[in-house]
Parts: structure tokens; sequence; C-alpha cells
């Protein structure tokens, strides 16, 4: 009988063109290439000065999305973008897709998203591949069961010339979270708490599989959550075993397999096989998982919202509580949110649009709160707006944007200003991430709706409890 | 392609906090350019100039020679956070050639080993030793994986040995993953029959 083998184990397994020695790491075959204008530019310039051309068109996929402005074209037909650097990132895209016959989601696809959220959308990302993008939140592809991660531009650079890398086989962490979640904990609170249980680095050179019953509760959509903030521990890939909940989301896409039945029964076979073993093993209660905020400026300084703030542990806590403004000790409930930020590819889809929508539905954003919706994609643009969630934002007082990544990199135009608080479903609370000098939390859509109405950081659970009581 | 490394010696600069991210090392709004050249200026932006852009004289960026600290010391868990290789991009246009650490972020690992930008993970008592004294020159010896100071025993380090192979030879990557095109073709021809066809 042979070896029982990981999920990782057996996705690796099936791309190795040559296989590594201890001189030189093998050769990974790369399925699905995603590409955006912030990392690609040195990347095209590199291998055409080479004489080279890409090697697979048809397994690269672009789109726009850091650099673009979420407020529409003016009458001129103008878009607002922050520079003319941005422009011209933008554009030079647009002209390096079009001499390699890479598609590009252009500005009049009605496919262009957040690359996170537009790759699993169309059915471009699909169980057992290997994807990668000069991105490192690629590894939200993992919740499909690809191995997925992020690349940095020469390696964007090898992949369109040869469409493989040089890589060595990473360790393996198994996160298997126990038990139910509670009603109004979501998969950005499932994720908050696995990275503070974890650490910052604490998935360092490790591929993570998110396993148990509290992970299969969730949607597809809370999968990718979780997946997408992989990084924040370190790691260089999340990954979640393909299910049923995985193929019936991905049935009907554009680029999914026609004969899906066919392609689940490869799917399925993915699975961990029992018996198969991790080099680290992480276990959580999800039942204990609160909804969660950070308090500090890297994504593991996590606690449920309204626990006091942990005495810091070193120079660096005590650097980030004096950042934040927070005190230890305290909790971080009673200061006023200047900013609230929903969207993201961590939680710009459909569903965490809903429930932000849900906790808005009949009530305000607290005068003095600047809130900002911005969709992940066209589709989930154009999917709200059917349902009305557009309205339900706009009539409470928030803005309703243009798909983009917008606030979470604060490269557009979209920006916190200094010494703004902002409670942000995005996923990263660095110093300056969200603008210079801007403070961020990190929390749910839920989370993020309830401290826009509240003006100060807010458990939707006693929001939604009331509207239950009434 | 970079530079061969083989050794360096200079001083070096702290930057003793942990956890120093990609955004600090170079923000996302400077991430526009198209170019790998000229971020030099703005690596470490928002430590080193105020608002309105006028340097900060007391940053220790501002205030040292770059050409004499090739070295940068950082807290550990350095450079987490995003993919950008505008990092070792921007360090290596400040002027740094190495990093020396006790954790260094994965793809940030790699993509200053592609730029030829050292980074040099050490234990927690060497990484002390060397943040007190940044004025005694440090060797960092890539062939025999050393690092060296007068004071002190060498302290071994290990670099993934095809990424030392190309600092030392000046082998270009991509040109090697270039040569196993035959492999790449006929792995292609097996699972995909008919593209190959
Ligand atoms: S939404 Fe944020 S994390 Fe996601 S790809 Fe854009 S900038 Fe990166």
């Amino acid at each position: 009988m042979s070896k029982p083998r990981t999920l990782f184990e057996k996705v690796w397994d099936r791309h190795v063109v040559v296989p590594e020695t201890a001189d030189a790491p093998g050769v990974l075959y790369i399925d699905l290439h995603l590409v955006h204008e912030v990392t690609s530019p040195q990347a095209f310039a590199e291998i055409e000065s080479r004489g080279l051309t890409v090697r697979r068109p048809d397994r690269t996929f672009a789109t726009l999305d850091h650099s673009t402005p979420t407020l529409p074209a003016g009458p001129d037909g103008e878009r607002p973008y922050a520079s003319p650097e941005a422009r011209a990132q933008v554009e030079t895209l647009a002209a390096n897709c079009a001499r390699h016959g890479v598609r590009l989601a252009d500005w009049d696809s009605p496919d262009r998203g957040v690359v996170h959220v537009m790759g699993p959308e169309l059915g471009l990302t699909q169980p057992g591949m290997t994807v990668v993008c000069g991105d490192s939140h690629t590894a939200t592809h993992g919740a499909f069961g690809a191995l997925a991660f992020g690349i940095g531009t020469s390696e964007v650079g090898h992949v369109l010339a040869t469409q493989c890398l040089l890589q060595r086989k990473p360790k393996t962490l198994r996160v298997t979270v126990e038990g139910a979640l509670q009603p109004g904990v979501s998969g950005k609170d499932v994720a908050l708490a696995i990275i503070a249980e974890l650490g910052f680095g604490g998935g360092t050179g490790h591929v993570i599989e998110y396993a148990g019953p509290a992970i299969r509760s969730l949607d597809m959509e809370g999968r990718m959550t979780v997946c997408n903030m992989s990084i924040e521990a370190g790691a260089r890939a999340g990954m979640i075993a393909p299910d049923e909940v995985t193929v019936a989301w991905l049935k009907g896409r554009r680029y999914a397999p026609d004969d899906i039945e066919a392609a689940a029964a490869d799917w399925l076979s993915l699975a961990s096989d029992p018996g198969a073993t991790f080099d680290r093993e992480v276990v959580l209660d999800g039942f204990a998982i609160r909804p969660m905020a950070t308090w500090g400026t890297t994504p593991d300084a996590g606690a449920p919202i309204g626990a006091p703030v942990p005495a810091p542990r070193d120079a660096s806590d005590e650097k980030a509580l004096a950042y934040m403004g927070f005190t230890a000790g305290r909790a971080t409930t009673d200061q006023p949110v200047d900013v609230v930020f929903i969207g993201s590819c961590t939680n710009g889809r459909l569903p965490d649009l809903r429930a932000a929508a849900e906790v808005l539905r009949g009530r305000k954003v607290k005068p003095g709160v600047r809130m900002l919706v911005v969709p992940g994609s066209e589709a989930v643009r154009r999917d709200a707006e059917a349902e009305g969630l557009d309205r339900v934002f706009t009539e409470a007082g928030a803005e309703w944007r243009l798909p983009g990544c917008s606030m979470c990199i604060a490269m557009n135009g979209d920006f916190v200003q200094p010494g703004q608080l902002a409670v942000s479903t995005s996923n990263r609370n660095f110093e300056g991430r969200q603008g210079k000098g801007a403070r961020t939390i990190l929390a749910s859509p839920a989370t993020a709706a309830a401290s826009a109405v509240a003006g100060v950081l807010t458990d939707p659970t006693t929001l939604l409890k009331e509207a239950v009581d009434a | 392609m970079p530079d061969p490394f083989r050794t360096l010696s200079s001083k070096t600069v702290v930057l003793s906090q942990a956890n120093i991210d990609t955004d600090q090392i170079i923000p996302a709004r400077f991430l526009t350019t198209t170019s790998r050249k000229g971020l030099g200026t703005h690596a470490f932006h928002d430590w080193r100039y105020e608002a309105d852009g006028t340097p900060k004289p007391e940053a220790v960026l501002n205030r040292i020679d770059p050409a004499e600290r090739r070295i940068l010391v950082a807290g550990d868990n350095f450079a987490c956070g995003s993919s950008r290789e505008h990092a070792p991009w921007a360090l290596l246009d400040y002027g740094f050639r190495a990093v020396i650490s006790t954790s260094i972020a994965d793809i940030f690992t790699s993509n200053a080993l592609k730029n030829g930008l050292l980074p040099v993970e050490v234990d927690a008592e060497t990484w002390a030793q060397l943040a007190a004294h940044p004025d005694e020159p440090v060797t960092l010896d890539l062939e025999a994986q050393e690092l060296r100071r007068d004071a002190a025993a060498p302290v071994p380090f290990t670099v993934e040995p095809f990424a030392r192979r190309c600092l030392l030879d000046g082998v270009d990557t991509l040109g090697w993953l270039q040569s196993h095109a035959p492999a790449i073709a006929a792995f292609e021809a097996v699972r995909e029959p008919e593209t190959a066809a």
C-alpha cells in the first residue's frame, strides 16, 4: 500500500516536472498564473529584454485592481487616477497583455475584479491546481484545494517564460478547528483567531491545511477568507480539501469543466488520506471563537471584541499600542471610529456584503463616520445591486464604489487620513497600510457595519440580537 | 541578473523592532513604478520623512552613510507581509547588500536572493551581540557560510544551496529554468495530449 499523503502532497506530486535534489530546487509546473498591474511590469520587461515570449498565454489571466480608482470616470471620460504613474502602470499592463496575447479583464470587462475574487468567480481556480500570482494573498485560492501561493516579480517572469517555478517542498501544518461556530461568528473571526493562535510568523516555511467541522461548515466565501489570511501567519499557502460544497460552487462557472461530475470524482480524491502526517498540528475549539478584532499593528494581535488589550510582551507591542493609541488592560470599544471599510480580497464577496447589509438595514451610519463599501469584483457589484444591497448601504449613509483593492492597500486615492481610526474588513493592520498614519482595526463585515452604526468598535451579535428582540 | 556575491565586510545599521513588514520597507503608494530602480529614496519612507516630505534628522537611515553600512540588522520576523519585490529593490537601491535577523519571511528571502541581497538568519544570542555593536565590522562569507567578527568565534549560517551557487557564480536563474524546456514540454505533452498534438 502506498504511503498516506496529505492534500498538499497530492497536489504537489502532480506538478513536479523535475524533482528537487540537495543541490537544486525542483521544477514545479504552474496551472494558472494570475497577473495584476503592480507586480508585473518589470517581469514583462525582463522577458522581453531576453527576447522571450509568454509560454502559455492560455494559462495566464490578468486584471486591474490595485491602482484603479473606485470612483467613476468624469464627464470627460477621464478616470480619476491617484497619479500619472498609476495610470501609466495600468496602461503598461494593458499593452503587455495585448503584445503577449494574455487575456485581461480591462476596464470595460464584466469580469474585472480584485485578482483573488475574480479567479474563483470565473472558475479559473479549480481543485488540484497550482495557482500563483505576484501577490501574497494568492493563498485565497487554496480554499478550493488548489496549491496557491504568492511570488515575487522575478518569479512572475519565470512563470511567464516557462510556466514553471523553482521550488523546494515546504513543510506542512494542519490547523483543525473542532466543534461548531456560534451564530454571528464568520470566516474572518475564525481567521483572526487562528492567526492569534499561531502568531505572526508562526506559519513561516509551512503550507497550512485547514480542517475540522468548523472549517467544513463555512461556505466557499468563508473558506476563501480563512485561506486568504494564511500569509498573515507567515505561511506560504493555506488549503482546504474539496468537498460537495466546493463542487456545487464551481458548477456552471465559465472556465469550470463541462463534465463537472467526472472532475468531481478526481477532486474529492485529493483529501488528505487517513493516517497522513503533518510536520506540525494545531487544534482550536471553534465554539470558543467570538467576533474578533485586532488591537495592534500586526494581524496576530487580535482578541474577542470587548476584551481588554493584553499587557505588552515586548518593545514591539509597546510601539504598536502607542501607534494605535490603545491602553493595555482597557477594551478598545470606547474609541471613536472615523472610517469603516468593507471590501478587499478577504471580505469583498457577496455574502460579506450581505452580512454587512443585514446589520445596516433600517439603521444609519453614525454621523461623522465615513463608510466605504467596495465590491470585490464587477460580478459582486452586479449581484449586490440586483439584490438592492447598494441601496441599503447608500440609504444608511455609506459610499458604494466600483470594484478594486481600494483602502486595503491605499494606492488608488482611497485612504484613511493620518491618525484616523478605521475598522476594516481587509487583512493587514500594519502601520500606514491604509494611508500614512492610519490606525487600523481588522474585523469581519458584520463587525465593521455594526461599528459604523455605533461609531465605536461593536460586536455585531449585540445589534443583531436587538433586531430579533424588537 | 544580480552582481555575484562572495564576501561582504561592513558596519551595520540596527533596526531592532520585530515584525518590520514590507509596507514599512516600501509603502504601497510608491509601488506605482514600472521600473526596478530609484526606490532607495523611499526605503522606510514613513520612518524617514515628515508628512510634508522633509527628512527627519533623528531617523537613523538619514544620519548614516549607506556606503559605510551595507548590512541591516533587523528584528525578528523581518519583511513579513506582501510579496512585493520592491522591498529588496528598495533596500539594495538604498545601499544594503545583506540583512541579518533571527527570522526572515519566506517570500522576501526568495525575492532578496534573486536580486543579490543576502538574507542571513542567526540565533538570538548572536543577533543581540550584533545589535549591540553596530560599529564593529561584520564579515559575511557566503562561500564558507560564516559570519565573522573580530571579537567572537565565527557563526555558521545557511543559504539554500542553489541560491548560494547562483550568487557565488552569477548563475542566471531564469536561464537555468529555461534549460529544462524539454522536460517541461514532455510534462505538458503527457498532461495535455490534445494541446500538444
Ligand atoms: S484587496 Fe488588498 S490584499 Fe487583496 S489583492 Fe488587493 S491589495 Fe492585495
